[in-house]
C-alpha cells in the first residue's frame, strides 16, 4: 500500500454468516466511501453486491453502516478518516443480509401499503387549489426524505428486537403519517391508526433517526412529537372520549393499547 | 432447459421511473391485470434525480404563456426536429398531468396567491418549471410511487427483462432474472410498454446512474422495432468537474434559472459571443439587458446563459479548447454574485448541499466550476405520437426511451413533463390494445431458450476478462470519439473499436454465484450498451450536418435537407441497417407557430471558428 491507496474492510457473505475483507486499491482526489467500493468491484471483487443509483444522496439506495454508523456511502468522505484509521463497511443491521452490502428491506415497503392514501378535499370554487407557502413548509420538509431507510436502521424498536417489527412501522412512516396528517388539502383521518397498527407509542423519542437523517428532517421534534400530541388530545381528551361514546364511534382500530415495547 | 418462473399479466410495464409509474397507473385504472417491473428498488428510478422542474404552460406566473408558446419553444428547442404532433400533445396536456400530481398530494412551490410557482429555464419564454426547489424529482417520483402503491399494482422489484418475445410479429412477453436471487423470469404479456429511460452509462462522464445501459433501446432493436435520432444526445452544460470522484454528477440549470451566470478564467460572461442567429431575437446582447432581464422580463431580452442546452454546451467546451476554462477543466458557474446566501439555500438547497459536502465549496460564497456532462438520449424508440405504439404490434414505449418529441436538442423541464403526459399515453392504449387481444398470445419455447442461454453463458467462462475492463474501455471510447464535437474519421474509429469490444464483451467471464452478482450483470448490459453505442456512432455518421445536440466538426452547419430527415436504425438479420426517411411535415395551421421556417446562419461553434474548437 502506498500514499496514494486506500484500504476498506468491506462484510463479505450472506444469510448464513460472513466476514470482513480487506481491499487496497488506488486512491482519486475526493473519493467516498461508494468510489472505493465501486473500484474494487472493477479490480477485486465483480461480484461484490452494493446498492447504489443518484451517487449524490438524492436516492436512498446506498446506506450502509460505515464503522458502525448508519451512513449513505455516497455522500461519506474519505478524508473524514484519518490516516491509516481502519474502516469497516457493512450491511444495515435491521433487515436481513441477502449478500455483501444488500440488505432485503422488504418490511419497508410492506408498512407503505398500511398507509391510507391522501385523500384531498374538494376545489376551491373556481377549480383551483390554493395552498400558500407558509401553510406547506413543514410537509414539504417530510417530503424531503429519499427513503434511504436509515433511521429504521437505527432505531432500537425493531434494530435489536424482531419480534416488534409486525406492530411497529418505524420513524419513516410517522414522517409519512406526520406529512399526510398536516397536508392542507388532506382529509382522511389516520391519528387512531397511528398508535393502533404503527406502533407510535413504542417510541420514547431518543432522537437516533433524527441524529441519522442525511435530508436533516427533523423527525422526532417535527412529526413523532406532533402525531403523539394529537395522539393523546385525541384517546385522553374526556370529551372528545365521552363525544365517541355517544356517536358510537370506535377509540381505535380494535388493537387496543399498544404492548410496552421489549426495548 | 433452464428454470424459469411465469406470470400472465395484461400490461407489462418495464420501468418505474416517472414514465412507468404513470403508464402502470393508467392501465390499471383501465381495469387490466398490470405489472410493473424495474431494475431497482421503488422510487429510486433516474427521475429521483430530477432537479429543476416539470414545464407546463399553466400562465400562474406570466398570463401570455399557453400551450402555443410551449409548442413553439419546444420545437426551436430541437432544431425543428421534433415530431410536431408529440411536441402539440405535450405542451397541451403537460398543465394537467402537473394539476393531477396535486390532486394525489404533491405539494410544489407556491406563488404569492397560493398557486403553483413556476421557474425560468433555458428555451422556455417564460418562467414554466412547476417545481419543489431542486428536488422537483423526487416529490414527482414519490407521489406516483404512492400512488401506484394505492392503486394496489403489481410491482416486481430489483427483476431486470433483458430480451422481448414475439410471437406472429406482435410483442408476446419479456424474459429476464431476478436481481436478488439470480433466477429466471418469464412474463407473458398482451402489451408491453418500454419505459426503461437512456443509454448514459456508454460514456466516461455522465449524470446517469448504473441503470441507464440502454435496455429498452436494444431490447426494441432486437425485436423489430425502428429507432431514430440515435445521433441526438445531450450533454447537459453543467456536471461538477471536481473533485474528480464527482466528475459529471448535475448541477441543476434552476442555478441558470434563479440567477446564476457563466464565466471563464478571465471573468468574462462569455455566452454573449455564442448567440447563435436562430435565437437572437430573443435573446439579449448586453449584459446590461441580461441584468435588467431578472427583474423587469416584459421590457428585456433573457441572458444567453439561458440558452438551449446544446448551445451552452458547446460554448463552454469552446472556451476550455481555448484555454479559457477553470482549473479544472470546466468553466465558473457563479450565483453567489448576485443573490443572498438565505434565497440560494432555500431555492437550490440540493445543490448548496451536493457542494458542501462532495467539493467543500460554500456556493453561496464563491462560483461552481461546471462542466458538460452526458446527460440525455434525444433518440430511441420511433412511436406514433398518439399512443406511443412502436413499430411492433403491442410495444409501447414513452420517456427518454421513445423519440420525437424533443427532436435534435430537449429543453430542460420538458423531461419530467414528456414522463407524465406519454406515461399516461402509453399506459391508456397498451391497456386498450391488451383489450382486443382475445387471449394471452402462445410461448415461443425456442425464443426463451435462447435467452435463457445467452444469459447464463458468462458463468460457463470462469477465466474469462472482467466486464468491468471492457466497460471501462467502451466509456473511454463514447467520450473520446462520440463526444460533442465529432467528425468522420473519429466515428468510424468508434465503430471499429466497439466492433473489437462486442469481441472482447462475449468473451467476458463471471465468478461467483447468480445471488445478486453485479458483474454478471454488467456483463450482460454490456452487450446491449454496446449495440446502443453502434447505434448512435452509426447514426451520427449518417448525418453529414450539426443540429442540436449532434454537431459534426467536417459539417458544421445545419442543413435543410437534413433537417426534414430522421435517421431510422433497425437490426436486419443481426446487422443494424441505417436509411434515413422523411420527418412528418408540420401541418400549415402550426406553422405559424414556430416562427420562421428554419434554424439560420451559424451555430454557436462561432466566434471562436469550428476548426479551433476541436484540437
Amino acid at each position: 500500500m502506498t500514499a496514494a491507496d486506500v484500504s476498506l474492510s468491506v462484510w463479505r457473505g450472506d444469510a448464513n454468516g460472513g466476514a470482513f475483507v480487506e481491499y487496497t486499491v488506488p486512491a482519486d482526489e475526493g473519493m467516498v466511501v461508494l468510489d472505493v467500493v465501486h473500484r474494487i468491484q472493477a479490480t477485486h471483487a465483480p461480484d461484490l453486491a452494493v446498492r447504489w443509483n443518484c451517487k449524490a444522496g438524492k436516492c436512498g439506495s446506498c446506506s450502509a453502516e460505515i464503522n458502525g454508523h448508519p451512513k449513505l456511502m455516497c455522500m461519506t468522505r474519505m478524508n473524514t478518516f484519518g490516516p491509516g484509521e481502519e474502516i469497516t463497511v457493512s450491511p444495515v443491521k435491521t433487515f436481513p443480509v441477502v449478500k455483501d452490502l444488500v440488505t432485503d428491506v422488504s418490511f419497508n415497503y410492506e408498512k407503505a401499503k398500511t398507509i391510507p392514501a391522501f385523500k384531498p378535499k374538494p376545489k376551491e370554487a373556481d377549480g383551483t387549489r390554493r395552498m400558500y407557502q407558509e401553510d406547506i413548509e413543514r410537509v414539504q420538509e417530510f417530503h424531503k426524505c429519499i427513503e434511504c431507510f436509515l433511521c429504521q436502521d437505527v432505531c432500537h424498536v425493531i434494530r435489536d428486537h424482531e419480534e416488534n417489527k409486525p406492530s411497529f412501522s418505524g420513524p419513516r412512516y410517522f414522517v409519512r403519517l406526520a406529512a399526510l396528517e398536516m397536508h392542507p388539502l388532506d382529509t382522511n383521518d389516520r391519528i387512531d391508526l397511528a398508535r393502533a397498527k404503527h406502533g407510535l407509542g413504542y417510541c420514547n423519542i431518543t432522537k437516533c433517526c433524527t441524529d441519522v437523517c442525511p435530508e436533516d428532517i427533523h423527525i422526532t421534534d417535527n412529526a413523532i412529537i406532533p402525531l403523539k400530541e394529537r395522539i393523546v388530545s385525541r384517546t385522553y381528551d374526556p370529551i372528545a372520549w365521552a363525544l365517541r361514546r355517544m356517536r358510537g364511534k370506535p377509540a381505535d382500530f380494535g388493537a387496543g393499547e399498544p404492548e410496552p415495547p421489549s426495548a | 432447459m433452464a428454470e424459469y418462473e411465469t406470470h400472465d399479466y395484461d400490461v407489462v410495464v418495464i420501468g418505474a421511473g416517472g414514465a412507468g409509474l404513470r403508464a402502470a397507473i393508467e392501465a390499471s385504472a383501465m381495469g387490466v391485470k398490470t405489472a410493473l417491473v424495474c431494475k431497482s428498488l421503488l422510487g429510486k428510478a433516474h427521475t429521483v434525480m430530477a432537479e429543476g422542474g416539470i414545464a407546463a404552460a399553466m400562465g400562474n406566473v406570466w398570463k401570455e404563456d399557453n400551450w402555443k408558446v410551449h409548442f413553439r419553444d419546444t420545437m426551436r428547442g430541437g432544431k425543428l426536429l421534433n415530431n410536431w404532433r408529440m411536441a402539440q400533445l405535450h405542451a397541451q396536456e403537460a398543465p394537467d398531468r402537473v394539476l393531477e400530481l396535486e390532486e394525489w398530494g404533491a405539494l410544489f412551490d407556491r406563488t404569492k396567491d397560493g398557486l403553483i410557482l413556476q421557474r425560468d429555464f433555458g428555451g422556455h419564454r417564460y418562467a414554466r418549471l412547476a417545481h419543489v426547489g431542486d428536488r422537483t424529482g423526487l416529490e414527482m417520483i414519490r407521489t406516483l410511487q404512492n400512488h401506484a402503491v394505492h392503486r394496489g399494482i403489481d410491482v416486481f422489484m430489483e427483476c431486470t427483462l433483458y430480451r422481448l418475445l414475439t410471437e406472429d410479429g406482435a410483442v408476446s412477453g419479456a424474459f429476464g432474472y431476478w436481481r436478488q436471487s439470480g433466477k429466471l423470469v418469464l412474463f407473458r404479456a398482451k402489451a408491453i410498454v418500454l419505459a426503461t429511460g437512456g443509454v448514459g452509462k456508454a460514456w466516461k462522464i455522465t449524470s446517469n446512474s448504473w441503470e441507464y445501459t440502454g435496455d429498452g433501446h436494444g431490447m426494441a432493436l432486437d425485436a423489430g422495432a425502428d429507432l431514430i435520432d440515435m445521433e441526438m444526445t445531450q450533454f447537459h452544460p453543467t456536471g461538477m468537474v471536481w473533485p474528480t470522484s464527482v466528475r459529471g454528477i448535475l448541477v441543476t440549470e434552476g442555478v441558470r434559472g434563479d440567477g446564476g451566470t457563466l464565466k471563464n478564467s478571465k471573468d468574462e460572461r462569455f455566452m454573449f459571443r455564442y448567440v447563435p442567429d436562430f435565437f437572437r431575437g430573443e435573446t439579449a446582447d448586453t449584459e446590461e439587458e441580461a441584468d435588467r432581464w431578472y427583474e423587469d422580463k416584459r421590457n428585456n431580452r433573457r441572458t444567453p446563459d439561458l440558452l438551449p442546452r446544446d448551445e451552452v454546451a458547446r460554448a463552454i467546451n469552446a472556451e476550455v479548447k481555448a484555454g479559457r476554462g477553470s482549473p479544472h477543466g470546466g468553466v465558473f458557474l457563479d450565483i453567489a454574485s448576485r443573490r443572498s446566501s438565505d434565497y440560494i439555500q432555500r431555492r437550490l438547497p440540493s445543490m448548496y448541499h451536493q457542494f458542501m459536502e462532495l467539493a467543500d465549496v460554500d456556493i453561496t460564497k464563491t462560483a461552481m466550476e461546471v462542466g458538460p456532462t452526458l446527460h440525455y438520449i434525444m433518440g430511441g424508440v420511433r412511436v406514433d405520437a398518439d399512443s406511443t405504439q412502436s413499430t411492433v404490434p403491442g410495444l409501447f414505449a414513452a420517456g427518454e426511451v421513445a423519440a420525437g418529441m424533443h427532436g435534435a436538442n430537449r429543453l430542460g423541464g420538458n423531461s419530467l413533463s414528456d414522463l407524465l403526459v406519454f406515461g399516461r399515453r402509453a399506459g391508456l392504449y397498451a391497456a386498450e390494445y391488451a383489450k382486443r387481444v382475445a387471449k394471452m398470445p402462445r410461448l415461443d419455447d425456442r425464443q426463451v431458450d435462447t435467452a435463457a442461454t445467452g444469459m447464463l453463458a458468462p458463468f460457463e467462462r470462469t477465466e474469462g476478462e472482467n466486464p468491468y475492463a471492457v466497460h471501462s474501455d467502451l466509456t473511454e471510447t463514447m467520450h473520446e470519439l462520440v463526444g460533442i464535437i465529432r467528425t468522420r474519421a473519429e466515428l468510424e474509429e468508434a465503430i471499429t473499436r466497439i466492433g473489437r469490444l462486442r469481441e472482447r464483451a462475449q468473451r467476458v467471464g463471471v465468478k461467483g454465484s447468480r445471488v445478486y452478482n453485479p458483474g454478471w450483470h454488467l456483463a450482460l448490459d454490456l452487450l446491449t450498451m454496446l449495440t446502443v453505442s453502434e447505434a448512435v456512432a452509426m447514426a451520427a455518421l449518417m448525418r453529414q450536418e450539426s443540429r442540436g445536440g449532434h454537431t459534426r466538426d467536417d459539417f458544421p452547419k445545419p442543413d435543410p435537407e437534413w433537417g426534414k430527415r430522421n435517421v431510422v436504425v433497425r437490426r436486419r438479420d443481426r446487422q443494424l441497417v441505417l436509411k434515413s426517411e422523411p420527418l412528418p411535415e408540420v401541418p400549415a395551421e402550426l406553422r405559424p407557430l414556430i416562427g420562421e421556417d428554419k434554424p439560420t446562419g451559424k451555430v454557436a461553434l462561432e466566434p471562436v471558428a469550428a476548426a479551433s474548437a476541436k484540437e
